[in-house]
């Protein structure tokens, strides 16, 4: 199969999976505890290494830029700088690429192995939906955590910025809040939201395909393990793109 | 579905033909219709993965309450035989009929439907590693949202019937490769299905385990009427399955008795299956005295 048509059917697998799962989620039977489930591994697992990530994050933005604020005495401007570049950008894409990491990479070892020991099979044997069962609650839980836990990120990005300022620079830390808040609009609060679920998505989707296409023994769990944290970290990459770049118009974004 | 022992096993065909004619029977085929119908059949199946043709041209019908052991080297299409039967794959032309009907173009709703008339035994058990045994059982009865109390009753009752009540509360990874395959067993079997698929139940298994296994299929099929398929390469299954039978004894006892001067066994036969092609489809004792080469290799072992 040449690359294009293999970008192609993959692309018409991972849509029709997302759709089977979506619809799965309207019709009976529903899989609340398995949803619940999910939620805690996407959301109370991974909030350690999201707010570690979301903290030092803020701190270097900090440690790397107060200087330069400071040398055109624009430092009254440099909790704006922190909390835009984390609301907007850095909080979303860092916490879709650790959650990938640790979660993305767990669904597909799960899925894959599953499919593997023929456990997919048996399932659908026993008349259960994979899609159901399997892949709709893990991309509700990713839609439905990944702000979450884009927007603790953020905070405790925020928060490591502050402390840096205070604790290396001497700045003020009421006048960082101050800052802060002045410098945070609603189209960033709305548009940092919007970009995580359609991240989960992304994730979830790529992550249960992966999983659920695995062939070839463990070493295909394995592959298949690898192909979906890099997948689904580069689509989550170029997606920010466009996604900004949407949602700038359509919220109408101020750059100032 | 016993019968009187024949004279010669040549004469297989003749005797199950005026078997299947007798006025007896013909009766209760008037009575009961379904009876009549096969459980499985396959008309010229064809089945390739890319290149590689995997079946080519199957036709072959299980009847109610019959067992056929399909025979055949590995990577031969036995496995994706069964897989055929349940709609995890479909076929490229040809038609397959459960009970009359057409799933051959059947979506996987539509399938779900047949799947519930179906137990499937897997290679490895294929049990859910994060459910315990007695999760694993009455899993099918969760997913229809039955009351916990007939669950346990109904679990209780496979597990019973596999031997392994003890084992109710332990999760996959702590039983024995045997005994994953009796959860196996008993886990397809919750529902009563009248349809049963075994894909190489014993492989890996030391004998006793595996005749444990090959006197469950084959109490399946004498006490439950259930018709089966038992995928296999291992010889001494065959034996089992073709020269054994179930009845209960006076103390209500299962045992297990050789066809011989009693009775003969004629619902099981084997199809030998080779590069996607079935080249035997008969008796025991007319699959032993082939004089066909593959046969003799496979039945010898070189």
């Amino acid at each position: 199969m040449n690359p294009l048509k293999k970008f192609l059917f993959e692309l018409q697998e991972i849509t029709n999976l997302i759709t089977a799962a979506l619809f799965g989620l309207v019709k009976s039977p529903r899989y609340f505890k398995e949803t619940i489930r999910q939620m805690d591994s996407v959301g109370v697992g991974s909030l350690p290494i999201v707010l570690l990530t979301g903290f030092f994050t803020g701190g270097v933005i900090i440690l790397q830029t107060f200087p330069t604020f400071q040398y055109y005495s624009i430092q009254d401007q440099v909790g704006k700088s922190v909390a835009t570049s984390l609301m907007r950008e850095l909080g979303p894409v860092l916490t879709a690429l650790m959650v990938s990491g640790r979660i993305g990479s767990a669904i597909a070892a799960e899925l894959g192995s599953m499919v593997v020991s023929q456990q997919i099979d048996a399932m659908r044997a026993l008349g259960t939906d994979p899609h159901r069962k399997l892949v709709a609650p893990r991309l509700l839980a990713l839609m439905l955590m990944l702000p979450l836990l884009t927007v603790a990120a953020d905070l405790f990005g925020i928060l490591g910025g502050g402390i840096v300022a205070t604790g290396i620079f001497n700045y003020d830390f009421n006048a960082y809040i101050t800052s802060v808040r002045y410098g945070i609009s609603t189209p960033d609060i709305i548009g940092g939201i919007i970009k995580p679920i359609v991240f989960g998505l992304i994730i979830g989707s790529i992550a249960c395909y992966k999983g659920l296409s695995t062939t070839g023994g463990t070493v295909g769990v394995g592959r298949s393990t690898t192909n979906s944290v890099v997948l689904a970290s580069i689509v989550v990459i170029i997606f920010d793109f466009f996604l900004s770049r949407a949602l700038n118009a359509i919220l109408d974004v101020k750059y100032i | 579905m016993l019968s009187p022992q024949k004279e010669e096993p040549a004469a297989a065909d003749e005797f199950i033909e005026a078997e299947q004619l007798a006025p007896t029977d013909l009766e209760d085929a008037v009575d009961n219709v379904e009876r009549v119908v096969p459980a499985i059949e396959f008309r010229d199946v064809h089945l390739s993965f890319e290149d590689k043709k995997i079946l080519n041209g199957i036709s072959f019908t299980v009847r109610r309450g019959e067992t056929k052991v399909i025979l055949g080297r590995s990577g031969g299409g036995k496995s994706t035989t069964i897989r055929l039967i349940l709609g995890l794959l479909k076929p490229d032309s040809g038609q397959i009929l459960i009970d009359g009907e057409d799933i051959t173009n059947y979506s996987e709703v539509e399938m779900m439907k047949v799947r519930a008339k179906i137990g499937m035994v897997f290679q490895e058990g294929a049990l859910f590693d994060s459910l315990s045994v007695y999760d694993n059982v009455a899993y099918r009865l969760h997913e229809q949202g039955i009351g916990e109390e007939e669950v346990e009753r109904e679990v209780r009752r496979m597990l019973k019937f596999v031997d392994l009540e003890d084992a109710i509360d332990k999760m996959p990874a702590e039983l024995s490769g045997g005994m994953r395959r009796r959860v196996g067993i008993a886990r397809a079997l919750v529902g009563d299905p009248q349809i049963v698929m075994f894909d190489e139940p014993t492989a890996g298994l030391d004998p006793p385990t595996a005749r444990t296994i090959c006197e469950l299929a084959i109490k399946l099929r004498d006490l439950e009427d259930v018709s089966s398929i038992f995928v296999t390469h291992e010889m001494k299954n065959l034996d089992y399955l073709c020269s054994e039978y179930a009845v209960v004894d006076e103390n209500g006892d299962v045992v297990f008795e050789l066809e011989g001067e009693k009775l003969c066994l004629i619902n099981t036969e084997i199809v030998m299956l080779k590069e996607g092609k079935i080249i035997f489809t008969g008796k025991d004792e007319e699959f032993y005295a082939s004089a066909d080469e593959y046969i003799l290799k496979f039945v010898r072992g070189k």
